[in-house]
């Protein structure tokens, strides 16, 4: 401090750092302040029990379950349920295929949002489908269905194994293959790369329409956590985290002139970076679905992902095709974008929680969709022309070609 | 497909398989588990330890018993709030007096009640009953005999008492006829002769029917020839019913006498020899029949019980809703005998039970 006179002003508008202590503590206290309120009424209202709104105590329970996965071992049929609804509800009895079954339960009542176990003994037979009804102290039913009785896999390191397996097959190697496009994609024409970029945009956002839907199914039913919110609200998320992080990268580049979008090398980062994201929902997806043993493992399946996932590969490196990238980055591009199928299908075979599933799926969704959304300038030609017979036409094309090869792993 | 591999032994494949034995002998090998045959089901050990539903259902000792029926056994009659072995035997007669004319009056006080049972461990019913019991009491008079029934409904619903029987339409418990539906508080007494002899019932005729009938409002209603039968050993009523405890259009839960699988813990005990006369009537809502079917052993039915000389010499009879007969039989030899439904689907779900015989 120089001047003799420091709390003078330094120029003609208000100083707020002048006042500083004394009105940021009152700032604070302001934004406190109902939130005190708000508390101290929540205890008032609790301690005198809801004056003039209270229930005459009358109101039937109304019990909401839900199966969320179904087990069998040798002799057991395992269930996780979870109670949905407001009030709490006790399993009293369980029915396999009109049978009253021994069972015992982890928890004889669930609270709201509570999950417990039951485990049933039951003399299954292989193959055979069964209906299991879970009927409740108040006699109501909750229904699961087995389509047909098979020993679900044991998680041990075979299993594991055999998971990770999968996600290489599905995720890593075809993503791996669809990278050789490469050289193919540097000395194609301007023209041509276009194309190919509308075919990867239509690819992304058949992928979005996917996972959406995909996510939405899983939670079609429950509303416990939000039902097909979860899937949105996943979506919108990273469709803005990765925004968050293209803006870093731009920042990065501050070479870069304004508006002229993000670099190839970094474009490719975020196709699979949101590729990555969807795989490791995919993986998630075939671990539980073979965990629950209704998915058929088998060459059909291997060879239906391989072809589905290996045009993922070629849009990763679309963008490169100005660029000459070493051996090392591709490698690194690919396991971004087909590693997480791995790390998916061991978790989606460990624990499934569809809740959680969904939400990813709607990560998925939103990072492919945010991808997608990125490669749109990327179509302009020398007139400035987005949609051109050529780029519509690649846009079709990749569409229809995730949907047709997508029929081949109806999972 | 793979083949079906044989399965470990299961620890409850015995139990399943008891009921029908015959039918499961294929089966045995299959579970590859020998320790189910042959098993009486006198020794109800617990067969895993596996703690249960943690529910008190010790007091009859039947947890985890060998035979078919609830792994934990049946609910106790006391903690149930039905016994039906206390309702095979029991024929309600009424306050008896004679008219004027030299009839023999019978006068019966009938209370329509709300009330819970407990019909499988842990599982609580919200039924309508006459005098608080499921079925209701067996009304039991003579052919010719003058019958009051002082009806009081004490439920906050509409009710009446249909009998079967002949009888003018204003006594009929019909809705829209005579007095109709009964309004919760008010009372009436229906008021007619004893006749045909025959094995019959009694039940609600309100509507929704179905809801009115299955859940509890029903009960037997034997008319004795007026120059009497030959006279049994051993008299019972046996009502076949069924809970529907989800709303759904199927029964949750089968039984005879109320309470599902309580003869598979508490036989009914029968004497070698003797003659055993059974009213068989037909309850179940829901479910077009009912069946009823004894091992080791026939029965001569009289359908209706309204002839005096049964049609058919069989083990094992078909009744539609409300269809009732009579059964005579003796059993030959001591030891038990199974008795169900042989629709072995209501069996497993509660309508199966044991005979014991003894010398």
């Amino acid at each position: 401090m120089t001047g003799p006179i420091t709390t003078e002003p330094k120029d003609a508008s208000p100083d707020r750092s002048e006042e500083t202590p004394p009105r940021r503590l009152s700032r604070w206290l302001l934004g406190i302040g109902p939130l005190v309120l708000i508390a101290t009424l929540i205890g008032l209202f609790t301690l005198l029990n809801a004056p003039g709104v209270t229930g005459d105590g009358n109101r039937t329970p109304e019990e909401e379950i839900v199966v969320e996965t179904t087990q069998l071992r040798p002799g057991q049929i395992i269930l996780t349920i979870r109670n949905e609804g407001v009030d709490p509800v006790s399993i009293a009895q369980v029915n396999v295929s009109d049978y009253y079954a021994q069972f015992t339960q982890t928890r004889e009542e669930l609270a709201r949002l509570e999950s417990g176990t039951i485990t049933i003994t039951y003399p299954w037979v292989e193959g055979d489908p069964y209906e299991i009804t879970l009927v409740t102290s108040t006699g109501g039913t909750i229904g699961a269905e087995i389509a047909a009785a098979t020993v679900s896999p044991e998680r041990g390191a075979p299993f594991f194994g055999l998971m990770a397996l999968l996600g290489i097959y599905v995720g890593v190697i075809p993503i791996g293959i669809g990278l050789l496009w490469m050289p193919f994609v540097r000395r194609s024409s301007k023209a041509w790369v276009r194309g190919l970029m509308g075919f990867t945009i239509g690819l992304l956002a058949f992928l979005t329409i996917d996972a959406t839907l995909e996510g939405l199914e899983l939670v079609a039913g429950t509303t416990a956590f939000g039902g097909g919110l979860i899937v949105f609200l996943g979506a919108l998320a990273a469709y803005l985290a990765l925004e968050g992080v293209e803006g870093v990268i731009l920042r990065r580049h501050a070479g870069a002139k304004p508006g002229e979008g993000l670099p190839a090398r970094s474009l490719a980062f975020l196709i699979a970076i949101g590729i990555g994201l969807h795989n490791l929902g995919e993986g998630l997806a075939i671990g539980s679905a073979y965990a629950v043993g209704s998915l058929a493992l088998g060459a059909f399946l291997v060879i239906g992902f391989a072809i589905h996932n290996t045009t993922e590969g070629l849009a990763i490196v679309t963008p490169l095709a100005g660029e000459r990238p070493r051996l090392r980055l591709l490698v690194l591009l690919g396991l971004i974008a087909g590693a997480p199928a791995i790390l998916g299908a061991i978790l989606g075979g460990t624990v499934f929680q569809p809740n959680l599933v969904a939400l990813l799926f709607g990560v998925g969704a939103g990072a492919v969709g945010q991808v997608a959304v990125k490669l749109i300038p990327l179509l302009k030609d020398e007139a400035g022309r987005m949609l051109t017979p050529l780029t519509a036409g690649g846009i079709v094309i990749g569409l229809g070609f995730m949907f047709a090869t997508g029929l081949l792993v109806a999972a | 497909m793979t083949p079906v591999e044989p399965n470990p032994p299961f620890v409850t494949s015995r139990r399943g398989l008891l009921l029908g034995a015959v039918a499961a002998v294929p089966a045995l090998s299959l579970f590859g588990s020998p320790a189910w045959a042959g098993d009486a089901p006198a020794d109800h050990d617990i067969d895993d330890g596996s703690s249960m539903t943690e529910m008190d259902h010790g007091s009859t000792g039947m947890g985890g018993s060998d035979h078919a029926g609830f792994p934990t056994g049946s609910v106790p009659a006391d903690r149930a709030g039905i016994d039906p072995t206390a309702i095979l035997r029991d024929f309600d007669k009424g306050k008896v007096s004679t008219l004027p004319g030299g009839q023999t009056l019978r006068e019966w006080e009938i209370t329509a009640i709300d009330r819970e049972f407990e019909i499988a461990p842990g599982v609580i019913f919200s039924g309508w009953t006459y005098n608080g019991r499921i079925p209701g009491p067996t009304l039991w008079a003579q052919e010719g005999d003058a019958l009051r029934i002082h009806f009081t409904n004490a439920s906050p619903h509409p009710h009446t008492m249909h009998f079967h029987g002949v009888h003018t339409a204003e006594m009929d418990g019909t809705p829209g006829v005579g007095p109709g539906n009964i309004a919760p508080g008010a009372t009436f007494t229906y008021e007619f002769d004893a006749a045909p002899f025959g094995t019959h019932l009694y039940h609600c005729h309100t509507s929704p029917l179905a809801v009115h009938i299955a859940k509890g409002l029903y009960g037997g209603f034997i008319i004795e020839p007026k120059a009497g039968r030959e006279p049994a050993d051993d008299e019972m009523v046996m009502v076949m019913n069924g809970y529907n405890t989800d709303g759904g259009d199927n029964n949750e839960f089968y039984s005879v006498n109320g309470l599902p699988f309580h003869f598979m813990d508490n036989p009914v005990k029968v004497k070698k020899g003797a003659l055993v006369r059974i009213h068989l009537i037909n309850v179940l809502e829901y479910d077009p029949i009912n069946s009823f079917h004894i091992h080791a052993n026939f029965f001569h039915y009289y359908p209706t019980g309204t002839m005096l000389a049964p049609s058919e010499f069989t083990d094992t009879v078909v009744q539609a809703q409300g269809q009732r007969g009579m059964l005579e039989l003796r059993f030959p030899y001591v030891g038990r005998y199974m008795f169900h439904a042989h629709k072995t689907e209501f069996a497993e779900l509660g309508w199966m039970g044991f005979f014991e015989v003894t010398e």
